[in-house]
């Protein structure tokens, strides 16, 4: 591409573009100047093109979560008057706890809405009816007479829950004037159930039950509660392992490692793992701790233990810049006194340096908190109703658990999904702001 | 002893062995007068026998509960009655494994055969042994480690040498974890595909178009033998990789170019955080805003203009994934732009070049490797991300290059293969294992060459 | 060509002549603030044609801000505010009218740091001419590189490596790459800031040489820091003083006979 005009060629003539005038090289900008102009605004729209679809994006993405999922926070209730009859529940009349525990408390439910509907009879239609409920509506009739033997033969009014199809009619989820047929609701439950409104005794409540509850085949019962504790669990255990670990190998590399072959391979390891895909960590639990080690599948133990290896690589790396941000004169300073190394980091940098560690410790936990590929692998995606109660139990994560009910074909689930979603990125959001307070409060500008 | 019981018991002998060594040096000096003649300070000595004390018993323990399944399951076997360990191995393996899970309490004893239940109790006692016999040995190694230190410790003794270079040990542990996770990956995928690949062979994973894993039960049903040509999967993941780069590349890039170049102070200030929103999205929220919204909005689009747009369309899950993927090169971007010195705008402003002609032919010239090290790790993201796949993709191996059939992917196999029962010996396990081998092994050749091309850049301008 | 000097606003401080016979700048009562900072207040000058002049001063005495005044490369710098008139050829460059674009392309700048484009050597001379649309086509833009490099005397070293890249060049050969990029554009002012302080002194006398050479063909206004260097290339001299222009005037009598205290005591070394 370079000199064509070689030099003695070059020397033999003046050419014209040489000995131009200032006016005409003007004239020639000139000319030039109104394509580049309009290639100037092209090039600018573009830009604003891309950051605009960047807002939408964000916006349409949140919008349509909080638009599905923020009525997950009221459930709706019927308004029933039960009476605890002690032939369905307690027949021998002993009290007996085993016998009220298994006992079936769904008839009493049953009866009380036949109650308020006299005129139905039939089997199918009252069938129908029933279906108005949930079938879990019992349940806290359950915990209160087993609570409370002394409600046998009483009468109590409660609030009980109904199916999630009535609670997403309600919730104007579900299209009145769809066909009969293509509705999960027949004309007369419609009718039913606008009959219990008016009346005031069917609407929505807070929906405490959500998070309460561990999961459930129906959806007007599932909850977040056996989630969010298997999610914490496994936070805990991953923050116990994840900082100390991520701090020492910072401290290592960033103040005492030699410049070797070593070092080189370890840091290089280091920043190759960062972007390793998850889904292998998840192989890896798999193929070492359950499988080499024994350790119990679907155990938020082994989900910590992955999730610590996942994350390491990110709070190693936040804890070398916090430290490399500690000026050298402070090292000096310390090390002039006749501190040892040790002490010069344990006193010194580290003290200045942990509101930095601490801020990549968050991130690395929000990052852990939102992981759910190789939970998958080590078997936290089990149908697990019970709350766990320690890190060796069978236990799901937050994620895990959106990931489950998503696949779910109920309408309910659709919400109770959003919904989680929406507990989720509100952890998220209250973990990411306080890594930027705790930054914005302890940067120091040296 | 149950192993809770026995840390406790280390952590407290620790503690006595701190307060036994401090005693002593003190002693060695005649009292608090005498700490001048100590080498170091008396806390030293104390550290310096509680580590010796507390780590070895500490190692020794761990290493025992490591391997003590393992051993006492093997013992519980070698007891049981010959007509129960002649049983084919499938059988025997799901046998011991009730014992597991009688012994953790998953199942009460009273649901089991009898065998089962005698073998859970067997392994019971052997259990309450071991943890009997470990604990006696880890807590006589710590006080013997006690009293060999506190033997030694005069006052010329370097205590503190000693303790800095044990701990610096121990931070150095810490460092070569990362190397040691490394080496557990590569093993855990390499062992499992090795015996993948005696099944089937290297080539017809490699270069095989048919992918049906599901192997039949019995022998003449249609599709028995299970096919496993990885074609179709490796040809879904690119598809859905390169829907996701032509979003996030051109739209992450200008976005950082507008940011950085145009933007307005304020602007930058509040675009660029809600664009970085997007990247601590969960990855399974992302799957689900594909499947309930995206989706059915591809297919009504779809269903307007004629074409048959599939449910789990390949389009859905990599403009999705795209829509991740955007902030993770728009910041990189970002950073790099930003990384161009001034004095090189400057340079092209004062020769009279417009804004976009700098930016163009100088800024992004001259940020180009660190930019393409990005996108190259952006790829490596597309490539390796599971949960919008998993449920916005299908499962079906289609070979095929439209965007609006539904593809499978790599991850997407790896999970469906290990998700819900699994023997551990199936091809179809160690079929997710290989294409874990292959996973890992692309991106990483992609991470080293993209880290190594960011890092070349970021020197040339430090 | 010629454009009538424009009238010197009255109550100024500055000691000397301000204005020339045939000025191709014509600055007056220019002020700059950053934010809240006033860097430049009311200085009055005219630069002439065919002549070098140099400011010197006291650090952050505001020469350089403006210098960059004078091709309106102030316009980057976020907060950045410019008041005043500053007339290039009779025609002020703050006016809706101007384009900066076109302003750059007649008043050129070297800077501080050598800043070699990363592309290779040809193309960084070959890059003004390119999206100014100067050269019909390849054999002119050759033509126009060659003749650049030439008058930056840095052909003979580069001649055979064209295609390397700009920055494997040494810090004098880079800087005169700079130069020649610049002149490569046919500005009719260059203006240089310290365009000497990154550089060894063998360097340095190699610029200074080609900027007396440039004088010929160029008005060029140098700001540095070395009275020495003012002294050897300079006709007219400057002196800015905390924003203000303190006393402007022949080299030679500026440094033999100052008429300003402050000048004196600057140049005596009392301060600097």
């Amino acid at each position: 591409m370079n000199n064509t005009s070689d030099t003695a060629h070059n020397e033999a003539r003046e050419p014209a573009v040489l000995s131009r005038s200032a006016a005409e090289t003007q004239a020639l900008v000139e000319r030039s100047l109104r394509r580049r102009y309009r290639a100037e605004q092209r090039f600018q729209a573009y830009g604003m093109a891309a950051v605009l679809s960047g807002v939408v994006f964000v916006i349409f993405l949140f919008g349509t979560i909080l638009l599905q999922g923020i009525s997950v926070f009221q459930q709706s209730y019927v308004k029933l008057e039960i009476f605890y009859d002690p032939e369905v529940i307690d027949p021998t009349g002993e009290r007996d706890p085993d016998v009220l525990v298994t006992a079936n408390y769904q008839p009493l439910v049953r009866d009380a809405l036949r109650e308020r509907f006299p005129e139905v009879s039939g089997r199918r239609a009252t069938r129908e009816l029933y279906r108005i409920l949930s079938s879990a509506a019992s349940l806290d009739l359950q915990q209160r007479v087993v609570a409370n033997p002394l409600l046998i033969g009483q009468r109590e009014t409660r609030w009980v829950l109904v199916d999630d199809n009535v609670d997403m009619l309600l919730k104007g989820k579900v299209d009145r004037d769809a066909p009969e047929d293509a509705r999960r609701l027949s004309d007369e439950q419609v009718a039913w159930i606008d009959e219990l409104e008016a009346a005031g005794v069917l609407k929505l409540r807070f929906n405490r039950s959500f998070f309460s509850n561990g999961d459930s085949r129906d959806p007007e019962q599932a909850g977040v509660r056996g989630a969010l504790t298997g999610s914490l669990l496994t936070l805990l255990i991953t923050l116990l392992l994840s900082f100390p670990i991520g701090v020492g190998a910072a401290v290592y590399l960033e103040e005492f490692a030699p410049r070797n072959r070593l070092t080189d391979i370890i840091e290089v390891n280091i920043n190759n793992l960062a972007a390793v895909p998850s889904i292998v960590f998840g192989l890896l639990g798999l193929a070492v701790f359950i499988g080499f080690f024994g350790m119990p599948r679907s155990a938020p133990l082994v989900g910590g233990l992955v999730l610590t290896l996942l994350t390491l690589p990110t709070i190693i790396i936040a804890s070398r810049a916090a430290l490399k941000a500690v000026p050298p004169s402070i090292r000096e300073a310390a090390l002039g006194m006749g501190a040892s190394r040790l002490q010069m980091v344990g006193h010194h940098v580290l003290p200045l340096a942990l509101p930095g560690m601490l801020t990549g410790a968050i991130i690395g936990m929000a990052r852990a908190l939102g992981e759910s590929a190789p939970l998958l692998m080590i078997g936290m995606v089990a149908f697990i109703v019970d709350v766990p109660q320690g890190v060796m139990d069978p236990s799901t994560a937050l994620p895990v658990q959106v990931f489950l009910w998503s696949d779910l074909p109920e309408r309910g689930f659709v919400e109770r999904t959003s919904g989680a979603i929406i507990v989720l990125l509100l952890f998220l959001l209250v973990m990411n702001a306080t890594a930027v307070v705790l930054r914005n409060k302890f940067e120091k500008r040296w | 002893m149950t192993p809770s019981v026995l840390l406790l018991a280390i952590v407290a002998l620790s503690l006595i062995a701190f307060q036994v060594g401090r005693a002593r040096a003190l002693a060695s000096v005649g009292g608090l007068r005498g700490v001048r003649n100590l080498h170091s300070l008396p806390g030293h000595y104390g550290l310096l026998t509680a580590l010796w004390c507390g780590i070895p018993a500490l190692l020794l323990a761990l290493i025992w509960w490591s391997a003590q399944d393992q051993v006492l399951i093997n013992l519980v076997a070698a007891e049981l009655p010959a007509d129960l360990r002649n049983l084919d191995p499938a059988s025997f393996s799901l046998f011991l494994n009730d014992v597991r899970n009688v012994v953790a309490g998953n199942i009460p004893a009273d649901q089991v055969s009898t065998e089962t239940a005698g073998a859970a109790s067997h392994y019971l006692r052997l259990r309450t042994i071991s943890q009997w016999s470990i604990a006696v040995m880890a807590l006589s190694a710590g006080v013997i480690a006690l009293l060999i230190v506190r033997s030694r410790i005069r006052p010329e003794f370097r205590a503190r040498n000693r303790v800095e270079r044990l701990i610096e040990g121990l931070l150095f542990l810490c460092s070569t974890l990362a190397v040691l996770t490394t080496i557990g990956i590569v093993l855990s995928v390499v062992f499992e595909s090795i015996r993948f690949f005696n099944i089937v062979p290297l080539t017809d994973f490699l270069f095989g178009t048919q992918w049906s894993p599901q192997m039949a039960i019995r022998a003449d049903q249609v599709g028995s033998s299970g096919a496993f040509g990885a074609v179709p999967l490796f040809a879904g993941t690119l598809l859905i990789s390169a829907i996701a780069m032509c979003v996030a590349v051109p739209i992450g890039l200008f976005s950082a170019i507008y940011l950085a170049e145009y933007a307005p102070y304020k602007l930058r200030g509040i675009v660029k955080p809600l664009l970085e929103v997007l990247a601590g999205v969960p990855t399974v929220v992302y799957g689900f805003f594909a499947v309930t919204t995206i989706g059915p909005l591809l297919r009504g689009w779809g269903v307007e203009l004629g074409l048959d747009v599939s449910g789990e369309s390949a389009l859905a899950a990599g403009l999705v994934m795209g829509i991740m993927i955007i902030p993770f090169v728009s910041s990189l971007a970002d950073d790099m732009i930003t990384a161009v010195p001034q004095s090189l705008r400057d340079g092209a402003y004062a020769l009279g070049a417009t804004r976009s002609e700098t930016i163009r032919q100088v800024v992004l010239r001259a940020a180009l490797p660190g930019i393409v090290g990005g996108v190259l790790l952006a790829i490596s993201r597309a490539i390796g991300e599971t949960m919008i796949v998993v449920m916005a993709a299908g499962l079906a191996a289609n070979l095929t290059a439209n965007p609006l059939e539904a593809v499978t992917t790599v991850t997407v196999q790896i999970v469906t293969l290990l998700v819900g029962d699994q023997e551990f010996d199936s091809p179809k396990t160690l079929a997710a294992f290989a294409l874990g081998l292959m996973l890992f092994l692309v991106t990483l050749l992609l991470n080293v060459i993209a880290l190594y091309v960011v890092r070349k850049y970021r020197e040339q301008y430090e | 060509m010629s454009s009538a000097a424009l009238p010197v606003p009255q109550g100024i401080k500055t000691v000397g002549t301000v204005t020339v016979a045939e000025p191709v700048f014509s600055c007056r009562d220019v002020n700059v603030y950053y934010g809240d900072k006033h860097a430049i207040k009311g200085v009055n000058i005219d630069i002439a044609r065919k002549q070098v002049l140099a400011m010197i001063g006291p650090s952050g005495c505001g020469k350089s801000t403006f210098l960059r005044c004078l091709n309106r490369m102030n316009d980057t710098i976020l907060g950045a505010r410019v008041e005043g008139q500053i007339a290039l050829e009779g025609q002020d460059i703050h006016e809706k009218r101007q384009d900066v674009v076109q302003l750059r392309a007649r008043v050129g700048m070297v800077f501080q740091k050598p800043n070699p484009f990363p592309k290779s050597i040809y193309e960084n001379v070959a890059y003004g001419p390119r999206i100014h649309g100067l050269a019909a086509d390849r054999g002119e833009l050759d033509d126009i590189v060659n003749s650049s490099l030439r008058r930056a005397g840095l052909w003979e070293e580069v001649k055979d490596r064209l295609n390397q890249p700009g920055t494997s060049l040494s810090g004098g050969q880079q800087q005169r790459l700079c130069i020649a990029r610049t002149i490569a554009v046919n500005p009719e002012v260059i203006l240089m800031d310290e365009p000497c302080s990154a550089l060894d002194p063998i360097a340095t006398a190699r610029i200074e040489d080609l900027i007396d050479e440039l004088r010929e063909s160029y008005a060029i206004c140098i700001v540095t820091h070395s009275m020495q260097q003012a002294a050897r290339v300079s006709q007219r001299t400057a002196y800015f003083h905390l924003g203000d222009l303190v006393e402007v005037g022949e080299t030679d009598k500026i440094f033999t006979n100052p008429r300003a205290k402050l000048t004196e005591d600057y140049i005596t070394g009392r301060f600097g």
